[in-house]
């Protein structure tokens, strides 16, 4: 844990896992794969930032949210109302009844631009309002919520009910956000055209950089005492309390920073696939980010990541050959996950891998594996205790 | 006289759970540095009382002063910063923290979101840490997760937690229960190390380990004080025979 020097902390073992998906998502990857297969990789890591945000919320803390479609979403419709704006100028909408706004407010008989989107005019307030408005939304249910003791499976049930609510409204409020089908036909993004090959690599890259960006914050939290509060209050809250900590706060913090990295994956989404729709926002996304993150590991960063990837990537893979088959598989998974190895693919690879790799570099001592492997533990400790 | 004088007053303290009166019109008060025991048989409302000084049941009346502050309208944690720390009858501890790490938690700095962002490990932490781990037994095991001690370890370290507070006033529930002896031996001497610089409300059953460590003794029966003195006192005093010594 001692980060004496970046240096040091890149060669030490936790580091090298680092490094190791830095060389993967970098170098490897954009080689191996056509743009077109790249910006499909892009779209599952928006996913893996829901999943570092669970790992954080759900593994460290043991607040499980089954809402993060809600917050991801949030991010994602801001960016889109951005573009949306953007690509709706006077001329290019000069055919509809009134020209300047977005299309399907013109088709949904809305004559003016409302209110809200107004701010979206603007580029800084929407890279704001990405972060923003996910972690005033996570805020507002983390205190009425928290502060009032609510958890475990109640909380569970509370975010899902707000995953629905916030499909219904979207759904609902067709002129005001396009409906079932969206915010579409997202073309340009301060003049640049994000549809290229070019430019879907490039966000691929920013994708990539604000992940690794989020990864280190989230690694931060973790190895301050804040993280050992979590953990400590996964397994005592009352304990926590009455050594003199406001637990509420807490988990209204780290409620909100799960909130706010969905909603940055949720902004880069948009970005990179050219639309946003309440598909992404409801009950059914929410469960498959806490499958992407059990999957994973969820008491393990990368483990979160690769959880992402891996299970997107196989989506991707089964649905282009049997469609009808995949919410099977995905079930399986997760029962799979639940049953056999509790600690994701982070655990099996603690269990598995990791005496291997103490073998190969005959690091025989025990005692730093602990600490400095922060990332991919965590679960030592859970699963002795389970 | 002047209440506040008291570490520790209690007076008309009463709750109610559906009628039910678990603690009933109870007054009671500590001096500095004493070290008071409350006995009495299951369901006297022993462990209510605690709960009720820490926070963690709200009292339906009456009032509870710690050093001229009223602790029934506080939050917990604002409980534990006037200075009441409490330990649980079952051993709570952090299972998944190493040894260290639980007392580092406890240690009264960085207890706030930012503070607990920005906190260091430095060398008054270190310090106050491995002093207490000498305290409690558990030097040579601070590196051990939690969760691999024994029974009476995980007590100590539950303790342990709370020394590192600088509580003015500690509050164990049956800190020896299932203990073996040897450790219960130790922990007796833990809990003198521990009485001599703070006050200390223990509730106990071990009617030899009271003997060893009170000062004044405090029965309780259905919610009531049934007696209240000296260890000799309170066993002689035939009430105390009929309700819960035996006959």
């Amino acid at each position: 844990m001692k980060n004496s020097s970046p240096v040091k902390w890149l060669v030490s073992r936790e580091g090298l896992y680092y490094l190791a998906l830095a060389v993967l998502l970098v170098l490897v990857l954009p080689a191996l794969l056509d743009s077109f297969r790249l910006n499909m990789v892009g779209k599952y890591l928006t996913y893996a930032f829901v999943a570092v945000g669970l790992v954080m919320c759900w593994g460290k803390a043991g607040i499980l949210s089954l809402g993060q479609g809600v917050f991801f979403g949030l991010g994602g419709y801001c960016m889109a109302m951005f573009l949306k704006l953007e690509a709706s100028t006077p001329e290019a909408t000069a055919q509809q009844s009134t020209p300047g706004i977005p299309d399907f407010m013109d088709w949904n008989q809305v004559t003016e631009l409302p209110w809200f989107w107004e701010p979206f005019h603007s580029f800084s307030f929407t890279l704001l309002a990405v972060i923003a408005v996910p972690m005033i939304l996570a805020f507002i249910i983390g205190v009425a919520m928290f502060k009032r003791r609510v958890g475990g499976v109640y909380f569970a049930i509370i975010t899902q009910a707000i995953a629905s609510i916030l499909t219904i409204l979207i759904i609902g409020q067709q002129g005001y956000t396009g409906g079932v089908n969206g915010i579409t036909d997202l073309q340009t993004l301060l003049g640049w055209n994000i549809r290229t090959d070019e430019a879907k690599t490039t966000l691929y890259f920013v994708c990539v950089a604000m992940l690794f960006l989020c990864l280190f914050v989230a690694r931060y939290v973790q190895n301050s005492k804040f993280g050992r509060i979590l953990v400590a209050m996964r397994d005592q809250e009352n304990r926590v309390r009455f050594s003199g900590y406001d637990v509420a706060s807490f988990k209204v913090f780290i409620f909100c920073l799960a909130a706010a990295f969905a909603g940055i994956g949720g902004a880069l989404f948009t970005l990179q696939v050219g639309f946003m729709s309440p598909s992404f926002v409801g009950i059914v996304p929410s469960i498959e980010m806490v499958v992407f993150c059990a999957l994973g590991g969820r008491y393990s960063l990368l483990g979160g990541v690769y959880g992402a990837l891996l299970v997107n990537a196989a989506k991707s893979g089964f649905s282009e050959s049997f469609p009808e088959l995949w919410p099977y598989a995905m079930g399986a998974l997760f029962i799979g996950v639940v049953l056999a190895f509790p600690n994701g693919l982070a655990g099996l690879y603690q269990r598995y891998v990791m005496p291997l790799e103490d073998r190969l570099f005959k690091r025989g001592k025990s005692g730093d594996a602990g600490n400095d492997d922060a990332a991919l533990s965590g679960s030592l400790g859970a699963e002795k205790s389970s | 006289m002047n209440k506040d004088q008291f570490l520790l007053a209690v007076e008309g303290l009463t709750v109610s759970f559906d009628g039910f009166k678990a603690v009933d019109d109870l007054s009671f008060y500590l001096d500095p540095k004493e070290i008071r025991v409350i006995i009495g048989p299951n369901g006297a409302g022993k462990t209510t009382v605690l709960d009720l000084i820490c926070g963690k049941t709200r009292a339906t009346s009456g009032s509870i002063r710690f050093r001229g502050k009223e602790l029934t309208k506080m939050k917990e944690h604002q409980i534990v910063h006037a200075g009441v720390g409490r330990k649980f009858q079952n051993p709570s501890v952090f299972e998944d923290l190493t040894v260290f790490e639980n007392l580092e938690v406890s240690y009264p700095e960085g207890h706030t979101v930012m503070g607990s962002l920005a906190f260091k490990r430095d060398t008054a932490v270190m310090e106050a840490v491995e002093e207490v781990a000498g305290t409690i037994f558990l030097k040579d095991l601070l590196d051990q997760p939690a969760g691999l001690l024994s029974h009476g370890q995980k007590q100590w370290l539950e303790i342990g937690m709370l020394l590192i507070q600088k509580p003015d006033l500690l509050m164990l529930d049956e800190p020896v229960a299932g203990m073996s002896v040897a450790e219960r031996r130790q922990t007796a001497e833990l809990l003198r190390v521990i009485t001599r610089d703070h006050t200390v409300l223990v509730i106990e059953h071990d009617m030899q380990f009271v003997g060893d460590i009170a000062d004044r003794v405090t029965v309780m029966h259905q919610g009531k004080v049934l007696s209240e003195g000296s260890i000799e006192h309170v066993k002689n005093d035939p009430k105390v025979i009929e309700v819960y010594l035996g006959h």
